[in-house]
């Protein structure tokens, strides 16, 4: 390892940083166009957060430490998964300290988090969004594995680096087995975010929301840091799926020329998939929180398809 | 033997009779606490803390025998000490450190047995515990064995007086001896007609494949029965709520791994080479009793039967693990079937860690509040903060959440199921995915059901008045609860420390084992040729360096105040604690979601009841589809034979005389 690497290091954390809000921004964005409405600011998850850490934090009588502990947390452990996800190169230093299933469990370290700051007030909503979180978890976690699985098949291991720099340098060959994987990451992708048609980012009608539940007691800086952790977990997510299944483009070297060509491609990419996004979420209607099991099943179905067309076909 | 005491062998055996010891030495002062509370338990702990550094120290030394000759004329005791005996007394020693010096300060009110009767029942389940992993024969092995069920019993129903426990002691009891009569009629197989009882014996056997399946799958049976695999699983529900906390925190995390401890002993090392296909019975079952078990443990209502349902379910981890193991072996997979073996020897310390320190927390609220009904509990990190915080470690650890220590070892054994498709079997290799799937899915449940647990007893508002006045543990308390956290943390974080010591233990079991970098001691590698990686040091220091730069940062930017106010109650005026989800909401999801497996009774009110009452009963299906018409079936065959008798000594003697003639005929 050298100082470049590190300094690559760095600056990828501070991009995932920097880029997870605006992709937020643009996600909402595409979608208001395909719905006719005028469309909010590029910039306008940037001012939320500046704007609620100005602001004076009010926290319920009865909040213990966890409760003000775990904004902390969960941003930390969302920033640890953006050092460990290959998002712009392959051969930084922390890609090493995890493969794609520790990474789902640094996924679900941050739920149990979320979920018991949720529960630590005891109001009604929050014990309801961390059940509801906690299930739309347990459904989604058998087929992303599924997903992992998949990939370590065609690629020997479970390294996502490993993975996309084997993907990345086949001559553009196209795995069937990987395209049914996309479909089921797709979905858990929406699940696991708290997206359409799971749950409905933009409500705050009680009976249907499950993200919007578990932060319902916090506000100022611990809001903040709970709304920057989430745009970090969909722009992580997002990564995931680039690494495994659009991998070209990521840097396999510490070349400035070859990081900026890859943070260029990484920007393209982010583009297309927050469009992608934003058309799924319109196309589509938000289901009754007992489908979710359903959307989640089918999801793990088209997991297991793939696993099947790679064990049986080969292809 | 040359110099007597520096053998491990020896020392172990000797500091196990030196818990025995300790035991006795509790009937003299009987009904003192201080005396056989605090002193006995206090030595019965540095006791532990001693069997598990010699343990350690012989994990990788080469196996040494003793034959002492007490027990029976002819039948002397054979005692042995290898790699594999050695990792499960660190087990025990280890883990009845924590449980002993918690102990200590919690046994201050006698709880129905005296106090000095109940340090003799508890030292001597330690001691016999440690027996059976050095038993060397069948005859030593049953012995420890029994007295290991027996003084387990005793300690289950140490609160006699109450009806339910006697009845939860006597199921405990009468399914711990059915296994005992597998296990028995294993090792009668295992001889193969050398009528040699000693292990030795039955290692130089050889069986013939049909014979030799008889004999794993009644130990399978029989061990089972005592770790609580579905479905030999219906007493770990009864018995864990019934006995003392720092006795179900044994009971759950050491005593159910002396059955693991038994079955490895036969399949890998007396029965030799096992078959592959053997392993898809302990996989199946292992896996149907993972899913059970945390299905169950999410619609629990009471604390210690969840933690129960919860062993339940690791006991299925364990168990695919071993299944796991058996097929790679059979199939001359080594390094798959190694990293599955480490898996499960790794998982079974984890959950001896996790599991009493979850009982032991129980304990802790249990005495604080005299609760085990989730319904009653709420909000007590406030008025217990070092119980709370200490909890929290082993319910994210058993959470199996990166760095601690459930995740490493569920992490190895998905590492193994990947290797499922190389197996050079058709369907089974298409089948195994779906299996790491349940199991992922059990894995996750587990989260969903520690929420559960911790989020209900510790977290929102407390839901009785009562709940107000709960006082913290005591300091001893608190040490022997950290004791076993920190356990918990170190496994997680040095995995590269203890996976090179397990793979010497399963070296001699016929296991390649693993070739671990030695150089690379925070980066895991477990296979080179698949890269893959896990740094669970670098996982916590860059997690702890942006979470405190955070901190840092916020604190420095932005230093607005932090105002106290009321929660969010949607403007309807004050919330209390009944307001908030309880158990079985919690469970509800779960409920219906998994329908098919809960056996429910509902009672709805109906829309003109004055009084609506809603009920909901959630029973296991097992216990009325195969326990209740088993048991009827055992009573309609006792009437049926009850006409012998008949009370007249008449008829006895002639019983005798038939008996005495048709013997006769036979022998001669």
């Amino acid at each position: 390892m050298t100082a470049f690497d590190w300094v690559a290091q760095i600056l990828g954390i501070l991009a995932a940083l920097l880029a997870a809000p605006l992709f937020l921004g643009w996600v909402n964005q595409c979608r208001a166009w395909l719905q006719n409405k005028s469309a909010p600011p590029l910039m306008l998850p940037y001012r939320g957060i500046r704007k609620l850490f100005h602001k004076d934090a009010v926290i319920a009588s009865n909040a213990s430490p966890l409760f003000r502990l775990a904004p902390y947390v969960v941003f930390g452990t969302m920033v640890t998964a953006a050092a460990i996800i290959p998002s712009i190169a392959t051969r930084l230093p922390f890609t090493r300290a995890a493969d794609a299933i520790a990474l789902v469990g640094l996924f679900a370290t941050a739920r149990v988090f979320v979920s018991l700051a949720a529960m630590d007030v005891g109001t009604a909503f929050g014990t309801l969004g961390a059940r509801r979180e906690m299930m739309i978890g347990f459904l989604a976690e058998p087929a992303l594995l599924m997903v992992i699985f998949v990939a370590s098949l065609i690629g020997a291991t479970t390294a996502l680096p490993q993975i996309s720099e084997l993907l990345a340098t086949q001559s553009l060959a196209l795995y069937p087995s990987l395209a049914f994987t996309a479909v089921a990451f797709t979905m858990v992708l929406l699940a696991e975010n708290a997206r359409i048609p799971v749950d409905n980012p933009a409500t705050h009608l009680e009976l249907t929301m499950i993200h919007e539940a578990l932060l319902l007691e916090y506000s100022a800086r611990h809001l903040a840091l709970m709304e920057w952790a989430a745009a970090l977990k969909l722009f992580n997510y997002v990564c995931i799926g680039f690494a495994l299944f659009i991998p070209w483009g990521l840097a396999t070297s510490q070349a400035p020329f070859v990081l900026t060509l890859s943070l260029l491609l990484l920007g393209a990419k982010l583009v297309l998939a927050g469009a992608g996004i934003a058309l799924i979420e319109t196309v589509s209607a938000k289901l009754r929180v007992f489908r979710a099991p359903e959307f989640l099943a089918t999801a793990f179905l088209f997991a297991v398809l793939g696993l099947l067309v790679r064990l049986l076909l080969g292809a | 033997m040359t110099e007597p005491l520096s053998s491990p062998l020896v020392l172990c055996s000797l500091l196990l009779s030196v818990w025995a010891a300790i035991g006795f030495t509790g009937l003299i002062r009987p009904a003192s606490v201080a005396f056989a509370g605090r002193t006995l338990f206090s030595l019965g702990a540095l006791c532990g803390a001693a069997l598990a550094c010699v343990a350690a120290t012989s994990l990788s030394a080469s196996p040494e025998q003793i034959v002492l000759p007490i027990g029976l004329p002819d039948l002397p005791v054979h005692l042995r000490l290898d790699g594999l005996s050695a990792a499960f007394l660190f087990l025990l020693g280890a883990t009845a450190t924590g449980i002993s010096i918690f102990a200590a300060g919690y046994f201050r009110r006698g709880e129905g047995t005296p106090p000095g009767l109940m340090c003799l029942q508890y030292h001597l389940f330690l001691a016999s515990m440690g027996f059976v992993l050095l038993a060397d024969d069948a005859y030593g092995f049953m012995l420890a064995w029994e007295t290991m069920a027996l003084s387990s019993y005793f300690l289950v129903t140490t609160q006699h007086r109450i009806p339910e426990i006697r009845s939860a002691g006597f199921l405990y009891l009468l399914i711990a001896h059915i296994g005992a009569i597998a296990i028995l009629l294993s090792f009668g197989v295992l001889q193969g007609g050398s009528w040699q009882f000693t292990f030795d014996a039955m290692r130089g056997a050889q069986l013939e494949p049909a014979w030799a399946a008889i004999a794993f799958l009644l130990a399978l049976f029989g061990f089972g029965a005592k770790a609580g695999l579905v479905p030999m699983h219906v007493w770990l529900p009864e018995a864990h709520p019934a006995a003392p906390s720092p006795v179900s925190a044994l009971m759950s995390g050491v005593m159910l791994k002396t059955a693991l401890y038994g079955l490895l002993r036969v399949t890998f090392d007396l029965l030799g080479e096992p078959l592959w296909w053997w392993g898809l019975i302990p996989l199946a079952l292992g896996l149907f009793t993972a899913l059970y078990g945390v299905i169950f443990a999410a619609a629990q209502t009471d604390m210690k039967r969840l933690l129960a349902y919860s062993s339940i379910e690791n006991i299925g981890i364990i168990f695919t693990g071993v299944g796991l193991a058996i097929l790679f072996a059979g199939t001359g997979m080594h390094a798959a079937a190694s990293l599955a073996l480490i898996a499960v020897l790794y998982h079974a310390l984890n959950h001896a860690f996790m599991k009493s320190l979850l009982f032991l927390g129980t304990g802790a609220v249990l005495h604080a509040t005299g609760e085990r009904n989730l319904g009653r509990l709420g909000g007590l990190i406030h008025r217990m903060p070092w119980v709370a915080w200490l909890t929290l470690v082993g319910a994210l650890a058993i959470a199996g959440l990166p760095p601690l220590n459930g995740f490493v070892s569920e992490w190895l054994l998905l590492q193994s199921f990947l290797f499922a498709h190389e197996l050079p079997r058709a369907f089974v290799n298409m089948l195994l995915p779906l299996g790491a799937a349940l199991l992922v899915l059990a894995a996750a449940l587990a989260g969903y059901v520690m929420v559960k647990f911790f989020g209900v007893i510790f977290l929102g508002q407390p839901r009785e008045a009562a709940l107000r006045t709960a006082h913290d543990a005591g300091i001893v308390e608190r040490i022997g609860l950290a004791w076993l956290a920190i356990g918990c943390v170190l496994l997680g974080l040095f995995p590269t420390q203890v996976i090179p010591m397990l793979s010497r233990v399963i070296q001699p079991l016929g296991f390649s084992g693993l070739s671990l970098d030695e150089r690379s001691w925070w980066l895991l590698v477990p296979l080179p040729q698949r890269q893959t990686s896990y740094a669970p040091l670098v996982f916590l220091a860059v997690i702890v360096a942006v979470v405190l730069m955070t901190i840092a940062a916020v604190r420095f930017f932005y230093h607005q105040r932090v105002r106290l106010g009321a929660p969010w109650d949607c403007g309807f005026g004050r919330l209390n604690g009944r307001m908030q989800d309880t158990a079985e909401g919690f469970g509800q999801p779960i409920r219906h979601l998994f329908n098919p497996f809960f056996a429910m009774v509902r009672e709805l009110p109906s829309p003109f009841d004055l009084a609506p009452r809603y009920r909901v009963v959630v029973g296991d299906r097992i216990w009325r589809g195969l326990y209740l018409p088993l048991g009827a079936l055992v009573r309609r065959i006792a009437n049926a034979v009850a006409w012998l008798q008949q009370g007249r000594i008449a008829n006895y003697l002639l019983y005798s005389f038939v008996t005495l003639v048709v013997l006769l005929a036979l022998v001669l």
